[in-house]
């Protein structure tokens, strides 16, 4: 365990030795208001809560988290630090977490940053503080599995562009399984436990309940498991690639 | 301390070693020699766990590398090809960076930074983005990091690559020093380091070792190996070339490029032969202006060139 520290504390600080951290923040930051206020009409609802800025999460990060993973690992293959990092005496998993755990760290700032919102409502009104915090808590889950997700491709590749169209798919994939359109076709033939199956690997619906104020073990679960599930498969794929 | 067993390692249906046995005890320091696309960088590669075998076994000081990496791992210092470094940090963080994860105290951390910095003079650029630096600082930061833990296997590709001659020369000094304590294991295109550095030479080509000894052994092989050399006035050069070709221990003589007013005659000697005597006794009593006279070792590009396939060659072969 102690090998993740040092790991985690290089690639964070990797982030900020380079404009990286800072574009991507501002970027975040940007469309985060931008979708809140101009497309979601924030001002408009006349309701002070921030159902509005959440409910755009998903659609954001499927972009902009991607961007943050493709780097992690085809990076390091490009530039041959890779085979410095492998043959260093720290075990794959430690390497993996470590750099995973660092994007996550570094996705969660940014989300942290967004916190002037939070201040904005409760200047205008009385919002139920629970639910937003659960709202967060559901977003930082959410983006933890984009990242896993976007982690794991880029191991497969050492081409960030790939690694970054692939991982949109995949998210893309993720996110829409629950979405009306998606359940309507596979209701139309499809067995109901496999439309119910389908639906259950959306991050929609279970951040959507989250984000409700209702933190629901099950919701949280899913989130940690799929993030293990695809930390896991990225051990496996640097593993499979050092078998040539 | 190194110990490689029927080592190989096949890429698709490309095989790029194919079954090396090599066994490196302390204090060796083995140049490891080969064309282009040899296996050189894909069985060091091997030995230090950053790809696995496809089949044979490698130990490191007793633990095996693939069964028991970590430790294996931990006994080894590796500068990999082209001295890859985390560009965006300077030498003094990645340098930082490797004691973490190496985990050394903090107090043998500062000891073994001095003694590395001392040692591959980066002090100038310590604190300067590693992307920033010229070719000769960026290998010597890759060379601090693998020595950074005073590790008791060192394994090195092309250490001197990208250095000027002042530099090469610091870095060989550095590792005939550190050699009594170590097993060191280079590679390297570079004939004059095997001489320079090295007790013991080992050349693969086509993924197999071709030839393994001391570097004087090696040279013994070659065909200028007690062939010797004199330099005479262009217009004596016919009738001594004739004379030469006499002698009963001449094989073949070549004349040579000529400088100033002088050719370079070669007297290549039968196997077994010694020359050098009797070449200047018949130079004296001739009476020839014999400007120099010497016997060669040899020449390692001799042997390499003998005992390896170029390239172009290798690809012939491969389509056919």
């Amino acid at each position: 365990m102690s090998a993740v520290w040092p790991i985690f504390r290089r690639e964070f600080a990797a982030y900020f030795a380079t404009p990286l951290a800072y574009v991507f923040i501002v970027i975040f930051l940007f469309a985060m208001g931008a979708f809140t206020f101009y497309i979601g009409r924030f001002y408009d609802n006349g309701i002070a809560d921030l159902t509005v800025f959440f409910g755009y999460h998903p659609w954001l990060y499927l972009f902009l988290v991607p961007a943050i993973a493709m780097r992690l690992w085809a990076e390091e293959r490009r530039t041959g630090t890779m085979e410095l990092l492998m043959t260093l005496p720290v075990p794959l998993w430690a390497t993996v977490l470590g750099k995973y755990l660092a994007a996550w760290v570094f996705t969660g700032l940014a989300l942290a940053l967004t916190f002037p919102i939070w201040l904005t409502v409760n200047y205008l009104g009385q919002p139920d503080n629970g639910v937003i915090l659960a709202g967060y808590i559901g977003s930082f889950l959410m983006a933890g599995g984009y990242l896993a997700i976007g982690a794991c491709l880029s191991a497969t590749t050492n081409n960030q562009v790939i690694a970054f169209v692939v991982s949109v798919v995949v998210c893309f994939l993720f996110t829409v399984s629950g979405a009306p359109i998606v359940i309507e076709f596979f209701r139309a033939w499809a067995p109901l436990v496999l439309v119910n199956a389908i639906s259950s690997f959306s991050f929609l619906t279970h951040f959507a309940a989250i984000a409700a104020g209702v933190i629901d073990l099950r919701d949280v679960v899913f989130f940690l498991s799929l993030i293990a599930l695809f930390l896991t498969a990225n051990v496996v794929v640097i593993d499979m690639k050092k078998a040539g | 301390m190194i110990e490689i067993e029927g080592l190989t390692k096949h890429f698709g249906p490309a095989t790029a070693v194919a079954g090396i046995d090599l066994a490196v005890g302390k204090g060796e320091v083995l140049g490891f020699l080969g064309p282009n696309g040899a296996g050189k960088s894909t069985t060091m590669k091997m030995v230090t766990g950053y790809l696995a075998p496809s089949a044979g076994r490698i130990r490191i000081c007793g633990y095996d590398v693939e069964t028991d990496a970590i430790r294996a791992q931990s006994q080894i210092g590796y500068l990999p090809e082209g001295a890859p470094a985390y560009g965006d940090m300077t030498p003094r963080q990645f340098l930082n960076f490797i004691a973490e994860v190496r985990a050394l105290s903090k107090e043998r951390t500062r000891e073994r930074m001095a003694f590395v910095i001392g040692k591959t003079e980066l002090e100038p650029v310590l604190d300067q983005p590693i992307d920033t630096l010229s070719k000769g600082f960026k290998r010597r930061v890759g060379l601090a990091q693998a020595i950074l833990h005073d590790p008791p296997v060192l394994i090195m590709d092309e250490p001197t690559d990208g250095l000027d001659p002042n530099q090469k020369h610091a870095v060989r000094k550095l590792i005939r020093q550190m050699a009594p304590e170590k097993a060191i294991v280079i590679s390297t295109h570079l004939l004059e380091e095997v001489g320079a550095v090295c007790t013991r030479a080992v050349i693969i080509d086509r993924g197999r070792i071709v030839a393994d000894g001391t570097p004087d052994e090696l040279l013994t092989r070659s065909r200028h190996h007690n062939a010797v050399t004199l330099a005479i006035a262009r217009d004596q050069a016919e009738a001594v070339k004739a004379r030469l070709k006499t002698m009963a221990g001449v094989a073949s003589v070549e004349e040579q490029a000529v400088d100033g007013g002088l050719a370079r005659l070669t007297a290549f000697p039968k196997t077994g032969t010694l020359l050098i005597e009797d070449v200047s006794a018949l130079a004296q009593r001739e009476g020839w202006a014999v400007k120099a006279l010497y016997a060669e070792a040899g020449r390692l590009d001799d042997v390499f060139r003998a005992i390896t396939t170029d390239d172009a060659k290798r690809a012939r072969e491969g389509r056919a």
